[in-house]
């Protein structure tokens, strides 16, 4: 069957893109020289931080999805939307905005100060935490309101009918959604954590805050010590997939029950109390995920309109290649949407970003001039690196309408094309234009030891940032992030509309 | 994550590209900050291409671990922006040739005689501070360790940045054997510790912290592009510690006269005029009557601290375990 050949293809993409660099880097490498005592030491915190990061981005995100999912208030889309910021935006920024927040001298310690209340100290594991949670609890509240969105509005009205309470229809509807949601949620966001380095780093307050990737960095750019940068990496590689698994045990099954894809209100939502808790969750979401947007924002507006050609041109740039890793992305996601096509998409975040960078170096200068290839290569690896979010947005979905969907398409004998055409894709249709959108606003939020490699003439619009920065230009850097953010949550937001056109939500 | 990105393509873009036109190509590896439009590069390439009847073409990245990744078979020419700490690391593989160069008549603050590294620009250690913010500025080390420990500063990682580590030597050579216990003195005020210099000086700028770890250099920045005269370096008797930037020619050179011209232009006067603004470091080679107006303004440290590649090799891994001993209580 030709879906099956689809998916081997696209699989097998991924363990190259996994694997190859890795092997690469091992090849070139010397004799490893052993773990230290200090490596240990970054093992165990780089766990403890990526475990509570993901445990509390998860717990707050359920109320909060269910929140939003139960709610209908003027601006829901947009705060929707806006959630997604934090997610997309270049690191050292949304560091900045968070401090400028939460720091020694931010917003919140001022007013506390205002009241002679002594001053709240931002710096340490619960910093760490904080920022993870901030990054990280948009997406999985995504995730998770999705799960809500996805239950038909039937069964809400059969439990009305037979009079359960709140605890029945928690147990009998909501929790199995969750059970099938959360775990996935929980992984993806562990993994993202496991790789955290400047974050982890600025707000933990100094060495205590040491994860792997600082190690790895440390051996790869200092040291030039590739053997260690290797192992290191496979370490990370290794943990990542291990959380993929666990969470792939823990994970219900979808069971058949579809609707006719109407919207009901829920029975519920004039519940007093619910009402309550809904307008306090939103409301204090809203203030911790939105207030450091505004303060990048404010920082912004001086330096955004003095910004000069050359900013504006990588801006360009930058759109274009989030464009073209978006189509890839979908493409090369489809095919990977079942159990194990997720847990091997991890990979794309497992990764030590710098031992992908340099093996893949490795692997193609051999045999092609690298230059040549490099705009094929940025979009494959965007793609790549979005990957494992996208397959945990689309897969419960697509693994609903397979089952839902079965014994339709076995009766009615539909092909391949027919099925995606006329059922699968219009189902899907949400999941996908969320799905383009944190693509390509991922895409466009690239950063980091790319500072290091850039070609002058491709720069991207975050790589202008960190230049501005790195040259005392603090000012038009904002004016940069600004820009930056103005242009992702523009393509995010276009996706995902998209997406929910003709839908209620 | 998305660091991956465009570290793999900018690794792949940055290789080589046939040039256009027939003139020779002289290829330079420089790191991102000085090709960047708002560094030196533009500039270093409009005047050296005045006068070579060549082509310069920049090729941003990161220096080392590149062209050790390379090897022979590496299409640099001259390496530009290497700092000492990977000068031992850099000379041990062998791809490098002498420089060629008299570097008796240069004006650092030590002695320098490096036959195959080639100084262009320096600078030292030092914490910044505005003076709008603290009055009680710390006179020397010792009373920075001494200070409230309501005094916030902010560092960089010497595990992932170039005066993170000059700064753990820099407190090695002042305190020797009690660093460590300077260290502990120092972490109740250490507000944070960042992965680079920009993190940190953007913390510095938004008020986060009173002082920074920067260099002797970074006023003249403020005073010249934005006429502030608040942010000053607090200078220290113990002395401060020596940051310089060299080149140097790639032994495989195909074109080894071009190599050489752009080291002598290096130290030329047009260049090191130019260095000064451009890249905001002292000029290696340029007598101080003659350095830009804001420059002449700074605080210059009286002593100033060095450790020989070797030297610092040997110490590195203790001043590094030292440092993070002392802030991980």
């Amino acid at each position: 069957m030709a879906s099956r050949a689809f998916s081997i293809v696209a699989a097998l993409t991924v363990a190259g893109l996994a694997i190859g660099p890795v092997t690469a880097v091992i090849l070139r490498a010397e004799a490893f020289s052993g773990f230290r005592p200090a490596d240990w030491q970054a093992l165990w915190f780089t766990l403890l931080q990526a475990t509570l990061s993901a445990g509390l981005s998860v717990m707050f995100a359920i109320p909060l999805a269910r929140a939003l999912a139960r709610r209908q208030f003027i601006g829901r889309g947009l705060l929707v939307a806006l959630l997604g910021a934090p997610f997309i935006l270049p690191v050292i920024v949304a560091v900045l905005g968070l401090l400028a927040v939460f720091g020694q001298s931010g917003l919140i310690n001022r007013v506390l100060a205002s009241f002679g209340v002594p001053e709240v100290q931002i710096y340490g594991l619960h910093g760490v935490l904080l920022a993870h949670v901030f990054f990280n609890l948009p997406l999985a509240t995504r995730l998770i309101l999705q799960g809500w969105l996805a239950i038909p509005t039937e069964q809400f009205r059969l439990a009305a009918t037979l009079g359960m309470g709140r605890g029945a229809m928690w147990r009998a509807i909501e929790l199995p959604m969750l059970r099938r949601i959360v775990p996935g949620a929980f992984a993806v966001i562990f993994v993202i954590c496991l790789s955290s380095f400047a974050v982890a780093l600025t707000l933990g307050g100094g060495p205590r805050a040491t994860t792997l990737e600082l190690a790895i960095y440390q051996s790869m750019r200092f040291d030039f010590d590739l053997a260690r940068a290797a192992v290191l990496g496979l370490v990370q590689l290794a943990l990542a997939l291990t959380a993929g698994l666990i969470a792939l045990q823990v994970t219900s099954l979808p069971v058949a029950a579809k609707g006719l894809d109407r919207q009901v209100p829920r029975w519920d939502r004039t519940d007093r109390r619910a009402i309550c808790t809904d307008i306090v969750w939103i409301g204090l979401a809203a203030l911790f995920l939105l207030m450091p947007l505004l303060m990048v924002t404010l920082n912004g507006l001086a330096g955004i309109t003095n910004l000069g050609a050359s900013v504006w041109q990588a801006a360009g740039h930058s759109v274009l290649v989030a464009l073209g890793s978006t189509a890839l992305c979908l493409l090369w996601a489809l095919p990977l949407t079942t159990r194990w096509g997720e847990w091997l998409g991890l990979a794309g975040i497992a990764l030590s970003p710098l031992v992908l960078g340099i093996g893949l170096f490795l692997i193609v200068r051999p045999f092609a001039n690298p230059f040549e290839l490099a705009l094929y290569v940025t979009a494959t690896v965007n793609a790549f690196v979005s990957l494992p979010f996208v397959l945990r947005i689309l897969r419960p979905e697509a693994e609903a309408i397979r089952a839902d969907y079965a014994r339709l398409r076995d009766a009615l004998g539909l092909s391949g094309w027919v099925w995606l055409r006329w059922v699968f894709l219009p189902r899907l249709k949400r999941p996908l234009g969320f799905a383009a959108g944190l693509t390509a606003a991922l895409s466009m939020g690239d950063l980091g030891v790319i500072a290091l490699f850039a070609d002058p003439d491709r720069a991207t619009l975050p790589l202008k940032v960190y230049q501005l920065m790195g040259a005392y230009r603090m000012d038009q850097a904002a004016g940069g992030a600004l820009l930056l953010l103005i242009l992702s949550l523009g393509l995010f937001w276009m996706f995902d509309r998209g997406g929910r056109v003709g839908s209620a939500t | 994550m998305k660091k991956a990105l465009s570290f793999a393509a900018g690794l792949l873009a940055s290789t080589t590209m046939v040039s256009a036109q027939d003139k020779p190509v002289l290829t330079v590896y420089a790191g991102d900050y000085i090709v960047s439009e708002w560094g030196p590069g533009p500039k270093i390439e409009e005047m050296f291409e005045a006068q070579c009847a060549c082509d310069l073409q920049f090729k941003p990245g990161d220096l080392l671990p590149r062209i050790l990744l390379e090897g022979a078979q590496t299409d640099a020419d001259i390496v530009f922006g290497l700092n000492t700490d990977v000068t031992k690391r850099a000379r041990e593989s062998g791809l490098f040739a002498p420089h060629g160069q008299d570097t008796s008549t240069l004006t650092l603050p030590v002695e320098w005689t490096d036959d195959v590294f080639l100084p262009f620009n320096y600078g030292h250690t030092a914490f910044i501070y505005n003076e709008e913010r603290i009055s009680d500025v710390p006179d020397s080390f010792d009373a920075l360790l001494n200070a409230p420990d309501d005094l916030k500063i902010v560092i960089q990682d010497p595990r992932s940045s170039i005066s993170g580590l000059a700064l753990v030597l820099w407190v090695k050579a002042i305190y020797g054997d009690r660093a460590e216990q300077a260290w502990e003195q120092l972490a109740p005020k250490i507000l944070t510790v960042t992965k680079g210099w920009s993190e940190s000086y953007g913390l510095f700028t938004d008020g986060e912290a009173d002082m920074v770890l920067s260099y002797t250099t970074s006023p003249a920045y403020h005073i010249i592009a934005e006429e502030d005269r608040t942010k000053k370096a607090a200078i220290f008797p113990e002395g401060h510690y020596f940051m310089v930037e060299l080149s140097a020619k790639v032994a495989g050179t195909d074109v080894p006269e071009l190599a050489d011209q752009f080291l002598a232009f290096q130290l030329s006067a047009a260049f090191q005029t130019m260095i000064a603004t451009g890249n905001w470091s002292f000029p290696a080679k340029l007598d101080a009557s003659k350095w830009p107006e804001g420059f002449k303004e700074l605080n210059l440290p009286e002593k100033v601290l060095f450790y020989s590649e070797d030297e610092a090799a040997a110490l590195r891994d203790e001043t590094v375990e030292e440092w993070r001993r002392a802030l991980s209580q």
